[in-house]
């Protein structure tokens, strides 16, 4: 098989393209691609500063090792989930990668920062452990972003995983999700934008990149992750794009282009504080506050500030309803 | 040839002197679900697989809901 661009002998084929590389082309399509999602979807500027939530795995190191060679100002965030070896192995290889390439790398330890750890929170919580893990991450990248005064959130997701979570949403009809999922979450009160650069990019293309340019990364599977939905979804998908190579792609993509605008009027959610921590919310209590209390067995209050400003409130509230219905009446 | 497997981790002998895509068919694997290494080098589905070959087959699909 030979090279589509230079004719050499390929190392990889992208049969959705209809195309094979060597491996200094493909490393090039590859990096056009990341650089293309940024341009078309306006993920960044130049002297934005970037933090790249890094897990140790083949697509958050890709990506962070892509920004790190456009130039761009890319610290990473490693989490420390508490899931035993796998997460001292990730940890290890993470920190490793940030010190081959003289990069900043910050750390939060879940237990040590919030009490509880992911095999904890899979016992004790109401959610499954990969949502609950997801939550953790979601909240805690956002925090980081805040407290280190960062411009954009970037984060690995590919191809394949994006077409798996529309293609969960979209068994299911959970049509806010479906119009909210995007490359890019501009930055709204208290979030910080969240970008996905490796959106245009499968897989088999992230590994292949993390391989060839030589990087170190965890091999195995979370040993938590067994019976999630998405890894079936993405079976499901990888079953389809073996006979029809291209459809993740058209799902994906042509959803962006043609679906998306379909769905914007489901995009209702107005987004408040969260009584407990100020983080943003749909409700009193933002979704990690909740899990933190139920999986540490405490009641969910808001912090003594908090709640005198809202005893306040509370003694006003009823006296103006009272003369506001005693006037209409 | 030999082919080592993982997550979980295990060894197969399988018969070689014939076509990658031919090896990944016998073992059911999706040929763009994995990267198949060869002392180093990445190896296509066309590539053909010696009987004294070993192969890593290693997979690329990742799970999870955050990342």
């Amino acid at each position: 098989m030979r090279c589509t661009r230079c004719k050499g002998a390929a190392v990889i084929e992208i049969r959705r393209h209809n195309a094979a590389y060597c491996r200094d082309c493909f490393l090039v399509v590859f990096r056009s691609q990341v650089e293309r999602a940024i341009d078309d979807r306006r993920m960044m500027d130049r002297g934005d500063r970037i933090l790249v939530a890094v897990s140790g795995g083949k697509d958050s190191l890709a990506l962070w090792d892509v920004l790190l060679g456009m130039g761009l100002e890319a610290d990473g965030l490693y989490l420390g989930l508490g899931i035993g070896e796998y997460s001292d192995r990730s940890a290890r290889v993470t920190r490793g990668f940030a010190e081959e390439r003289g990069a900043r790398l910050l750390a939060v330890d879940l237990a040590e920062t919030y009490g509880f750890d992911i095999p904890t929170a899979g016992r004790k919580g109401g959610r499954s452990t990969c949502a609950v893990c997801g939550l953790s991450k979601r909240y805690v990248f956002n925090t980081a972003a805040l407290d280190g005064g960062y411009d954009v959130i970037a984060t690995g997701h590919n191809l394949d995983d994006e077409a798996a979570t529309l293609l969960g949403n979209t068994l299911r009809w959970n049509t806010e999700y479906i119009a909210r999922q995007s490359p890019v979450l501009p930055a709204k009160a208290r979030m910080v934008k969240k970008v996905k650069p490796l959106y245009r990019l499968s897989e088999l293309e992230t590994a292949a990149y993390a391989f060839l340019r030589g990087i170190e990364y965890v091999l195995e599977e979370c040993p938590l992750v067994e019976g999630n939905t998405q890894l079936r979804y993405k079976e499901a998908m990888n079953a389809i794009e073996a006979r029809s190579p291209g459809t993740k792609a058209q799902f994906f993509l042509g959803y962006l282009d043609r679906g998306r605008p379909l769905f914007r009027a489901e995009d209702t959610a107005e987004i408040g504080a969260c009584a407990r921590c100020d983080q943003p919310t749909t409700g009193r209590f933002c979704a990690f506050c909740r899990a933190r209390a139920q999986i540490l067995g405490e009641r969910l209050e808001p912090p003594p500030e908090l709640q005198v400003a809202q005893e306040l409130s509370d003694e006003v509230l009823p006296v103006e309803m009272y003369g506001a219905a005693a006037e209409a009446g | 040839m030999r082919a080592k497997l993982r997550n979980p981790d295990r060894e197969v002998e399988l018969a070689g002197g014939r076509p990658l895509h031919q090896v990944l068919h016998d073992l059911a694997i999706q040929p763009d679900t994995v990267l198949v290494i060869r002392e180093g080098e990445l190896l296509t589905r066309e590539t053909h697989v010696a009987h004294d070959d070993i192969l890593e087959i290693r997979p690329v699909i990742s799970g999870g809901d955050g990342r």
